[in-house]
């Protein structure tokens, strides 16, 4: 591969190694959550997310050339080849924290792909402008349900103030650039993220301010999913069981 | 045999319903995008609804079956992202059908305009989800009934 796909195959594998890895985290819900109303809407939410890791997935593999299909992305590559944020492969633990990962991430989410509705690589475009629509309506739900529970009862407000400083060290990551991004944005096909930070904060100061939260001060990120230099011990778990029909038995077919 | 034209193929397609909302048809839905001959290659092209959609592959061999069995050999068709799939589409006619069938159809300002089975405007939301990624759930005060909406996309 050529310097530029190879940055490009890796850009688009970070985006599709979140919606995947975040949407096998949500679809373990199923069957578990507190309400059949909250199972629907966390399957929902799971299923939204695997179309969205199809179809960039599916364009890495059209980058990379090398006949590995999305399906063979997502069942074949190992814990190193991953690009998602740590963030998304953190366990569920309670509702609350489940639900707060999902507000951290959509609030980071819908920002960049409405960025890259302005990328000058067409197929991008058209991705992000079909997923964008999806991930608005994530964002407006995962927001309402951490204010409703942050200002809610005693109960309810401390377990999610305990998921806000568990998860907030995994926010940082967000905002790291590394060589793979800034070429993309040299190349145009990523449009400048300077002003993701200011807006992305903006948004969740509204909301833990709404929600009676207080954001833990702390300055310390943990990183190292984005590059695939260091994956949380939790990936490997997500991968095993994510990965072991389509190992064992190659051939299958649904 | 004389190639059918594009206008009876599009009737053709209006009989193919939804697999998970079988009162419409995927035309009604907004789903075909075109249909057009290319020498003697049938080219559809059909777009999306949520991207997760299992319905999307489900349509895709409905409509090859179709084809096939009024007698068009050569056809492909092919999946659109562009331009994005809404609820906008949705035709009058497919709005009636969901309606009848006890589905509220999608409306602007985000919220159903009244209830399937009784008409009552007075309803309340139940989640912002349902059975299938394009629905949520409501009910209706007065009849009390449960019922999807289709949400505006």
């Amino acid at each position: 591969m050529t310097n530029h796909q190879s940055a490009y195959f890796e850009f688009l594998c970070h985006f599709g190694d979140n919606a995947l890895i975040l949407g096998h985290r949500l679809s373990e819900w199923c069957g578990h959550a507190p309400s059949l109303e909250e199972d629907i809407a966390l399957a929902n939410t799971a299923l939204d997310l695997m179309g969205e890791a199809q179809l960039w997935l599916g364009l890495a593999s059209d980058v990379e050339g090398h006949n590995r299909t999305a399906d063979d992305l997502a069942m074949h590559r190992d814990v190193w080849d991953f690009r998602n944020f740590l963030l998304t492969e953190q366990p569920n633990g309670d509702f609350g924290q489940t639900i707060m990962r999902q507000y951290l991430f959509d609030a980071w989410h819908v920002p960049t792909l409405t960025a890259l509705t302005s990328s000058i690589e067409k197929s991008i475009v058209e991705i992000a402008q079909k997923t964008v629509k999806e991930a608005r309506y994530h964002l407006s739900r995962s927001r309402d349900i951490v204010i409703g529970l942050g200002d809610g009862t005693i109960e309810s407000r401390k377990r999610m103030q305990s998921a806000l400083e568990l998860l907030f060290p995994y926010v940082g990551e967000f905002f790291t650039s590394d060589s793979v991004e800034q070429q993309m944005v040299k190349e145009g096909v990523l449009s400048n993220l300077d002003n993701l930070r200011k807006s992305y904060f903006e948004e969740i100061n509204k909301t833990f301010s709404s929600a009676t939260l207080t954001l833990p001060n702390i300055q310390f990120s943990q990183k190292g999913g984005k590059t695939g230099k260091q994956h949380s011990e939790h990936l490997g778990h997500i991968l095993n069981q994510m990965q072991w029909l389509s190992r064992a038995y190659p051939d299958a077919n649904w | 045999m004389t190639r059918p034209t594009v206008d009876e193929i599009w009737q053709w397609l209006d009989q193919v319903p939804d697999p998970e909302i079988p009162v419409i048809s995927v035309v009604d839905l907004g789903i075909v995008r075109s249909v057009a001959w290319k020498d003697d290659l049938l080219e559809v092209s059909i777009t999306p609804t949520y991207s997760g959609c299992p319905a999307t592959s489900v349509i895709t061999i409905d409509i090859e079956a179709l084809l096939t069995r009024h007698g068009v050999n050569q056809f492909c068709v092919s999946q659109r992202l562009s331009p994005a799939w809404t609820t906008n589409w949705i035709s009058e006619k497919g709005r009636a059908c969901l309606e009848e069938y006890g589905i509220a159809p999608p409306q602007f300002v985000g919220r159903p305009k009244r209830c399937p089975h009784c008409y009552a405007t007075e309803l309340e939301k139940i989640s912002d989800y349902g059975s299938t990624p394009c629905k949520a759930q409501w009910r209706c005060q007065i009849c009390l009934e449960p019922f999807d909406y289709f949400k505006c996309h």
